[in-house]
């Protein structure tokens, strides 16, 4: 019998013949992720469980995202405590003002194919879309990480998404995504592994595998990840055949195979307030909505603002709707500026904003408040995320918060 | 190998983390303070019941919901010697191994065993209850050494050389 993805990737780490779900076995971490928000925990446990330096500090990245720029006073003191920890252990992989932590973990290549990341967010899981087995933990546990190096991990069940075919113009891999986390419910892929095969994966660009990866913690999965092929080795930069290795084998044992036809799917949008809540955007077309969001570490890379401004050229937002624009990081606002998609939005009426989090953890540029409605494209829609516990927020594809943003209601996107 | 013996308290399944230490006590200052209100939405007098020792049975998905430490820390603290349940949310169960909380599967003495009644574990092997014994696994021997720690901390100060 073949082993799974996740499988094959913990094999590679460990060196064991085999390993079978349900198997704990202990990991050599290849990188981890500490953002702003955490850090001072980290540093505290760290410093309470007696360790005097990292295993290894070239392994070990940190972002501040979350409360760039800040917006409170007390956010100061993340940033201290971080720089204090950065030369106390001389690290050197930091990143003070240059986007969101999932964008750069692949983007700046810390997170490759095959590596086992973990991340002090439970969004980690988004470089599966970079063939990398990456998961999210807790601060104690990242603390003892960064001391042995060492991580103890269950070997998860796989579930087999398969989608062939094409996907129609007007939908994205969000729609995917988010049509699979309606279809297994927020809990389906508790503890498990979600291995994507099918062509409609093969024909998709980096971009919108991370977009993928990204979210498939909304079904409480562990890991989410895409075989590594040609757009893996070029994106990451390292040869294809040092990656060729990382695919589920065709006799790989699955508790549970999904499939869909790509043709047969459509815009959707999860519903306040659950991110498994979905409907297609036409059953909602017409909902007036306040504000639209286009940003994140779901969907605020190059293609998605490309998107954006290709349904925006030469049109303007509806008056009374705020447009806020997220690149995800200073390299994608860079060539965003390049390619001449952001004067495209600033001539429709877009606010953009600085590279973070921001508006996707309710703390900065746009906060809302109660009966208003945003269509974003972030990856959850709980009570009192993005503001006040009665904010109504919808999540749906860049395209279709593009053409929301036009017509000022809800809107099935034309492409 | 450790061998134990305790009375059953007998939950359902989704014992959600909501359930076990609900949010509006997460700001108390002290687990201890916190511990009365364990399982309160479900069974508000189950804290003030439960007595060293005894075990918890319960079906799949323990756990489920948020990231919150302070679930297994609670039920650590109310000191029963183990969870017996058909399934573990992922993060309920590693923050259950790294705050010193034993955690057994089985799905099997669920249909059996009745509130009250007494089960005797022996780690690593088996549950015996009324006569019939119920294989179990063991958990490997380095999460043990987190348990038997006392949890993650305390593992690594004992690994560094802080404790003893």
């Amino acid at each position: 019998m073949g082993n799974t993805l996740i499988e094959k990737i913990i094999m590679k780490n460990t060196g064991a013949a085999n390993v079978t779900p349900g198997e704990i076995v202990t990991v050599n971490v290849d990188r981890v992720m500490i953002h702003d928000i955490f850090i001072p925990f980290v540093a505290d446990k760290f410093k309470e469980m007696g360790f005097t330096k990292i295993w290894d500090p070239e392994k070990v990245v940190l972002i501040y995202d979350h409360l760039v720029p800040t917006s409170a006073v007390e956010d100061i003191r993340h940033f201290k405590i971080g720089d204090q920890f950065v030369k106390d252990y001389g690290l050197t992989n930091v990143h003070r003002s240059d986007g969101v932590c999932h964008q750069l973990m692949p983007e700046q290549g810390y997170a490759k194919p095959g590596n086992i990341v973990f991340g002090t967010d439970s969004h980690t899981t988004t470089y599966g879309g970079v063939s990398c087995f990456s998961s999210g933990v807790g601060y104690t546990e990242m603390a003892s990480i960064l001391g042995t190096g060492e991580m103890w991990i269950r070997v998860p069940e796989t579930i087999k998404v398969i989608v062939n075919g094409d996907l129609p113009a007007n939908v994205t891999s969000k729609d995917v995504i988010l049509r699979l986390i309606g279809d297994l419910r927020a809990d389906g892929a508790t503890y498990k592994c979600i291995e994507f095969h099918g062509d409609t994966f093969d024909k998709m660009s980096i971009s919108s595998r991370l977009t993928m990866s990204n979210m498939s913690i909304e079904a409480g999965a562990k890991a989410a990840i895409f075989a590594a092929d040609a757009k893996t080795a070029e994106y990451s930069k390292v040869a294809l055949e040092d990656i060729d290795w990382i695919y589920g084998d065709d006799d790989a044992s699955y508790c549970q195979v999904l499939e869909y036809n790509a043709a047969d799917l459509v815009p959707v949008t999860a519903c306040p307030s659950q991110v498994d809540k979905i409907k297609d955007v036409a059953e909602v077309a017409g909902t007036k909505v306040d504000q639209v969001f286009i940003g994140s570490c779901t969907n605020g890379r190059l293609e998605d603002l490309a998107v954006a401004a290709k349904i925006l050229e030469g049109k303007k937002v509806a008056p009374f709707v705020k447009l806020i624009v997220t690149p995800a990081s200073r390299e994608v606002y860079l060539a965003a500026s390049k390619a001449g998609y952001l004067s495209t939005l600033i001539k429709a009426g877009a606010i953009l904003t600085q590279p973070g989090c921001g508006l996707c953890c309710g703390r900065a540029c746009g906060i809302l408040s109660d009966n208003e409605v945003v269509m974003a494209t972030n990856n959850r829609n709980f009570l009192g995320r993005m503001g006040t516990s009665k904010v109504q927020i919808y999540l749906g594809s860049p395209a279709t918060a593009a053409a929301t943003a036009v017509a000022g209601v809800i809107t099935v996107p034309e492409m | 190998m450790a061998t134990f013996t305790g009375k059953v308290w007998v939950l359902g399944d989704d014992i959600d983390t909501d359930i076990i230490i609900p949010t509006e006590y997460l700001a108390l200052p002290t687990v201890e303070d916190m511990k009365p209100y364990g399982f309160s939405p479900l069974r508000p007098e189950l804290a003030g019941q439960i007595e060293e020792g005894d075990i918890i049975v319960a079906g799949k998905n323990f756990g489920c919901g948020s990231s919150r430490e302070q679930a297994p820390e609670i039920i650590k603290a109310l000191k029963v010697s183990c969870v017996i349940a058909k399934s573990y949310a992922r993060i309920f169960f590693r923050n259950s191994i790294n705050n010193g909380l034993l955690l057994i599967e089985n799905d099997q003495i669920q249909d059996a065993v009745k509130e009250g009644d007494t089960l005797t574990v022996t780690l690593g092997e088996t549950i015996e209850h009324d006569g019939t014994t119920y294989p179990i696994h063991s958990l490997p021997d380095n999460l043990m050494d987190i348990i038997n720690a006392g949890g993650l901390v305390k593992a690594m100060q004992k690994r560094n050389g802080i404790i003893k």
